[in-house]
C-alpha cells in the first residue's frame, strides 16, 4: 500500500472505468477481440491498483466476496452452462440459443456460451485476485 | 471421546439397521425364484462407450453371500450404535459401514468384470477407512495403510486378469466366460491369468504370504473386524475363487496352488493363533485358518469339496463374527482383551457368554452344532479328492484339532476360573450388543439340527452356481460309522490334548517366533521403506527447490528430446531467408533486442523485469501489427499483469550483489541451455510454417462461426463454443495455480511469523 494522495484520487476514477471496460470487453468478446479470460485481466488490474492505493482489505471489503468463493462460483457457472446442453439431451458443452425479439426488428441473441463466458472471467479474475491479494498483504 | 460435533440419537443410529434387515427379507425372498428359474439378471447401462454396464446376476452362490452379509450387518449395525456410544466420529463410522455393506453386495452380485472390480476396490477402500478410523493412533494408521497396499496391489493384479479376459474372449460378463471355459484353460496367457486372478483372492483373503495384513487390521473397532475381516470382505477373495473355479479351475496349477497356498495357511496360522495372548489376535488368525480351509477346498474338483468349502463359508460366518463381537463386549465392559486378565466372567455376562460358548462349540465341531457338519462334509470332501487327498485330509485334521483347542481356550480362560478381583462390577453389555451373537449362535445350533434344510436352500444352490454336475452332496446329521466319524473322532481327541498343552504351547511359540530371522511384516516394511528411500532419492536430485536446478531440469530435457525427435524423425528445416519488413517492423525487433540485452546485463531486478514487459509488450505489438488483435490483447494483459506481480515479490527482495552472482563456468552453462532452447523454439515454429498445414479447420470455423455460434470473432466462438471442453480444463487449471499459490503464500508467511 503506497500513501499518496495523487494515486488515491486517480484510482478511484480510473477503477470504475477500467471495470467497466472490463464488463464491456467481456461482453463483446463474441464478436470482436475480447472475451472473459482478457476481460477478467482487466479487472485485475483494477483491483490491483485499487489494492496498491487503499490496502488489500479495502478491495476484501469492497468486493464483500471471498476471493476463492470466485472461482468456486465462475467453475460452477461454466460447469452449469454445459450441463444445460446435457439436460437438453444434447453433448456436454452443446452451445444453446434463445432469441428475444424486442420491438419490431431488433432482437437480442442469448446463448450458454455466454455464460460460460462469464464463468471463465470469474474463475480467472477469482485466481488472480486470490495471488494478488495474498501477495500483497505478506 | 466426549467431543460429539453432532448429537445422533441411538435410536436415528439404530434406525439404520432397517437397510441390512431390508436386503436381508429382499434375498430371502429371491431364494425359491432362484432355485427355480435360475440367475436374476439385472442391465443398466453405466459406460456405453467402453461397454461397461452395471450387470448383476444373482444366483445360489451371491445368495448365500447376500444373506451373510446382510444378516451379520444388521446385528453389527445395531452393536455398533452402543459399542461406540459417544465416539466423535460416530457419523462417518456408520457412514463407512453401510457403503461398505453396499459395496460388498455389489461384488458379490455383479457380473460384468469391470463392474465387479470397481466394488471390489470399493470394499478395499472402506476396509481402509474403517482400519484406520482411530487414526490418532499411529499403529491404526500404519496397519491401514497396510491393508491397503496389500488389497490394493491384488486388486490391479485382479484388473489385469479382468483386461486380459476381456481381451481374449470378448465378452466383458462372467456367466458369458463360462461357455469360452475350455478354450480359456489351454490358451497359453492361462497361466498368466490365473496367478493374477489367484494374487487378487490371495491379497485380499489374506493367504500366505499375504496374510500379515489381517492380524494387523485388528487396529479396526471390533464389530469391522467382526464384519469386514472375518464374515465378509476376506471372504471376498474366496468368492472371486468359487466365481471362477467354471472358468479357470480344473487344472492341475489351480489344484495345487489353491491346495497347497490353502493347506500352509491353514495350518501355519492354527499354530500361530495359539501363541496369542489377545483376543482379537487368536480370532484373526483362527479367521486365517478358515480362509486357507475354504481355499484349499476350492481348490478340489469333487462336488463333495466344493460343497465343504461353501457349508464352511456359512459355519465360520456364523461363529466368527459371534466370537468377535464376544471379544469387543469382554473389551468394552472389562477394558481388556488379554487372557490373562481375564477370567470367571460367567455369572457376570451369561448371555454373552452362552452365546460364545455355542459359537465355540459350532467352531470345535461337535455334534449338533452346525460346525460338525461342516466338519464332516469336509472330511467327506478330502477323502474324495482325486490329487493328494492324504494332504488335505492331514492338513484338515490338524487345523480342525487346533480350532478346537482355541475354542475351549477361549469358553475356559475367559467365562471360567477365578475372578479378577477388578472386574467385580462389571455387567453383562446392553441387549443391543449381546443379540448378535446370541441369534448367531442360536443360527447356528438350529443349522447344526436340521442340516438337510440348510444343505437343500443355501448350500447346493450356492454349489450348483458354479459346479455343473448332477450328484449333489446332502448334509446330514448321522452320516453313519464311516471313515468322516473316525476322523472327528481323531480330531477332537487331539484337540483335547493342545489344549491341555496350550500353556507350555503358547511360550514355546512366544519363543519360536521371536528367534525368526525375518517376518512377512518385515519384508513388508523393508519394502515400503526403500520405496520412501527412492522417493527421498530423486527428490534430492529433481526437487531441491532451487528455482535455477528446476529451469534447467525441464529444459534440458526439452532441448534433448525435441531436438532429437524433430533431427531424427521430422527433417524439416526452415528456409533461413529473411521477410520483406517495414521500418516500423525493424524498430519493434531493435527494440525487442535492446530490452532483452537489459535483461541480461542489468543486476537491478526492477529494471530487468520492466524490460521483460517490454519485451511482452513488442511482441503484443508485433502480433497486432499482423492481424491477430485478440492474441495481442491477451499477450498485452497478460505481460501488464506480469510484470505487477513479479515487481511486488521483487520489491521485497535485495539487489543482486556481485558476490551472489553465479560462477563463471554456471553462467556459460545456462547461456549455453538458454540458447539452444530459443534456437531449437524458433526453428521449429519456422519449419511448421513450411509444412502447409491443411486449411479445413480454418474453412470450417470461418464458415460456422456465426451461422451456428452466433459469433463473429472466431477465436473467442472457439474459446467458448466449439472447443469450450478445453477451456473448461483450462479454466481448472487456472483455479488450481491461484489456490495453490495462495495456499504457498499463506504457509510462507506463518513460517516465517
Amino acid at each position: 500500500m503506497m500513501h499518496s494522495l495523487i494515486l488515491r484520487a486517480s484510482t478511484r476514477l480510473l477503477v470504475s472505468l477500467i471495470l467497466m471496460f472490463s464488463v464491456y470487453l467481456l461482453i463483446r468478446g463474441h464478436n470482436a477481440p475480447g472475451g472473459g479470460f482478457s476481460a477478467a485481466l482487466v479487472s485485475g488490474t483494477a483491483f490491483f491498483l485499487y489494492a496498491v492505493a487503499e490496502g488489500a482489505d479495502s478491495v476484501r471489503q469492497a468486493l464483500r466476496f471471498d476471493t476463492r468463493n470466485l472461482i468456486v462460483i465462475g467453475m460452477l457457472l461454466a460447469l452449469a452452462s454445459g450441463l444445460t446442453g446435457l439436460a437438453a439431451g444434447q453433448p456436454f458443452l452443446t452451445g444453446l440459443w434463445w432469441t428475444l425479439t424486442l420491438g419490431h426488428d431488433y432482437e437480442i441473441v442469448l446463448g450458454t456460451p455466454l455464460f460460460f463466458d462469464i464463468g471463465v472471467y470469474l474463475t480467472v479474475l477469482g485466481s488472480i485476485l486470490t495471488l494478488i491479494l495474498a501477495l500483497e498483504e505478506s | 471421546m466426549n467431543k460429539t460435533r453432532y448429537h445422533y440419537s441411538d435410536w436415528i443410529l439404530r434406525s439404520s439397521a432397517l437397510l441390512p434387515l431390508f436386503i436381508f427379507t429382499y434375498a430371502a425372498t429371491l431364494v425359491l425364484p432362484v432355485m427355480s428359474d435360475g440367475p436374476i439378471r439385472f442391465d443398466l447401462p453405466w459406460v456405453p462407450g467402453l461397454d461397461i454396464s452395471l450387470t448383476f446376476s444373482i444366483d445360489g452362490l451371491s445368495l448365500l453371500f447376500m444373506l451373510i452379509i446382510s444378516s451379520v450387518g444388521f446385528f453389527v449395525t445395531l452393536y455398533s450404535v452402543n459399542y461406540l456410544h459417544g465416539h466423535h466420529h460416530v457419523d462417518s463410522f456408520f457412514l463407512f459401514l453401510h457403503a461398505f455393506m453396499l459395496s460388498m453386495l455389489g461384488l458379490v452380485t455383479a457380473d460384468n468384470m469391470m463392474a465387479l472390480f470397481v466394488f471390489w476396490e470399493l470394499t478395499t477402500i472402506f476396509s481402509y477407512l474403517l482400519i484406520g478410523f482411530e487414526y490418532e493412533a499411529e499403529r491404526s494408521r500404519h496397519s491401514a495403510r497396510q491393508a491397503l497396499l496389500v488389497t490394493g496391489a491384488g486388486g490391479l493384479a485382479l484388473l489385469a486378469a479382468f483386461l486380459l479376459l476381456q481381451i481374449i474372449t470378448g465378452t466383458a460378463d462372467i456367466s458369458g466366460l463360462v461357455g469360452q471355459a475350455s478354450q480359456l484353460r489351454s490358451h497359453p496367457l492361462y497361466g498368466a491369468i490365473f496367478v493374477l486372478i489367484a494374487l487378487g483372492a490371495f491379497t485380499k483373503s489374506a493367504q500366505f504370504p499375504f496374510h500379515f495384513w489381517l492380524p494387523n487390521a485388528m487396529a479396526a473397532p471390533t464389530p469391522i473386524s467382526a464384519f469386514l475381516h472375518s464374515a465378509t470382505m476376506v471372504k471376498g477373495g474366496i468368492y472371486l475363487l468359487a466365481r471362477f473355479q467354471p472358468i479357470l479351475g480344473g487344472t492341475p496349477a489351480w489344484t495345487t496352488t489353491l491346495m497347497i497356498t490353502g493347506a500352509i495357511t491353514a495350518v501355519s496360522s492354527a499354530v500361530l493363533a495359539l501363541g496369542q495372548s489377545d483376543l482379537k489376535k487368536i480370532l484373526a488368525y483362527t479367521t486365517l485358518t478358515a480362509l486357507g480351509i475354504m481355499t484349499m477346498f476350492l481348490g478340489g474338483q469333487a462336488t463333495a469339496s466344493l460343497t465343504a468349502a461353501m457349508t464352511f463359508l456359512l459355519v465360520h460366518s456364523l461363529y466368527k463374527s459371534g466370537l468377535f463381537l464376544m471379544a469387543g463386549i469382554v473389551d468394552h465392559q472389562t477394558g481388556t482383551r488379554q487372557l490373562e486378565n481375564l477370567g470367571g466372567l460367567f455369572t457376570r455376562m451369561p448371555f454373552t457368554a452362552c452365546a460364545t460358548v455355542a459359537a465355540c462349540l459350532s467352531m470345535a465341531g461337535f455334534p449338533l452344532f452346525f460346525g460338525f457338519i461342516g466338519k464332516e462334509i469336509m472330511y467327506k470332501g478330502a477323502l474324495a479328492e482325486t490329487m493328494c487327498p492324504q494332504m488335505a485330509v492331514s492338513a484338515a485334521v490338524l487345523a480342525n484339532a487346533l480350532r478346537t483347542a482355541v475354542g475351549g481356550i477361549l469358553i475356559v480362560r475367559v467365562f471360567w476360573g477365578r475372578p479378577k478381583p477388578e472386574h467385580a462390577a462389571v455387567k453383562d453389555a446392553s441387549v443391543f450388543m449381546w443379540s448378535g451373537p446370541v441369534v448367531l449362535g442360536g443360527i447356528g445350533i438350529v443349522f447344526g439340527i436340521n442340516p438337510e434344510w440348510v444343505g437343500h436352500w443355501l448350500i447346493t444352490p450356492a454349489v450348483r452356481a458354479f459346479h455343473m454336475s448332477s450328484d449333489h452332496i446332502k448334509l446330514e446329521i448321522f452320516h453313519g460309522i464311516n471313515m468322516p466319524l473316525v476322523l472327528s473322532i481323531l480330531t477332537i481327541t487331539m484337540g483335547v490334548c493342545f489344549y491341555l498343552f496350550h500353556r507350555p504351547l503358547y511360550l514355546l511359540l512366544r519363543g519360536t517366533v521371536k528367534r525368526l530371522p525375518i517376518t512377512t511384516d518385515q519384508v513388508y516394511d523393508g519394502f515400503i521403506s526403500g520405496v520412501t528411500g527412492l522417493g527421498h532419492l530423486q527428490n534430492r536430485l529433481l526437487q531441491n527447490g532451487s528455482l535455477h536446478r528446476y529451469l534447467f531440469i525441464v529444459l534440458s530435457t526439452f532441448v534433448s528430446l525435441a531436438g532429437y525427435t524433430w533431427l531424427s524423425r521430422i527433417n524439416v528445416f526452415p528456409a533461413w531467408e529473411l521477410p520483406l519488413m517495414s521500418i516500423r517492423e525493424w524498430l519493434l525487433i531493435a527494440l525487442i533486442m535492446a530490452s532483452v540485452i537489459t535483461v541480461l546485463a542489468t543486476r537491478i531486478l526492477l529494471l530487468a523485469i520492466c524490460a521483460l514487459g517490454v519485451i511482452g509488450t513488442g511482441l503484443a505489438i508485433l502480433f497486432l501489427n499482423y492481424g491477430a488483435p485478440d492474441v495481442a490483447l491477451t499477450q498485452l494483459l497478460v505481460e501488464t499483469l506480469t510484470v505487477v506481480i513479479v515487481s511486488i515479490i521483487l520489491l521485497r527482495l535485495p539487489a543482486l550483489k556481485r558476490s551472489e552472482q553465479p560462477k563463471q563456468f554456471k553462467r556459460l552453462m545456462d547461456a549455453i541451455l538458454a540458447g539452444s532452447a530459443g534456437i531449437l523454439i524458433t526453428s521449429l515454429l519456422l519449419a511448421v510454417l513450411d509444412v502447409n498445414p491443411k486449411h479445413t479447420l480454418t474453412a470450417f470455423f470461418e464458415q460456422n462461426s456465426y451461422l451456428a455460434a452466433h459469433g463473429k470473432n472466431i477465436v473467442n466462438v472457439i474459446l467458448v463454443d466449439f472447443r469450450s471442453l478445453d477451456t473448461l480444463g483450462e479454466i481448472i487449471v487456472v483455479a488450481a495455480a491461484g489456490l495453490a499459490g495462495f495456499a504457498l503464500i499463506k504457509q510462507q508467511r506463518s513460517k516465517y511469523k
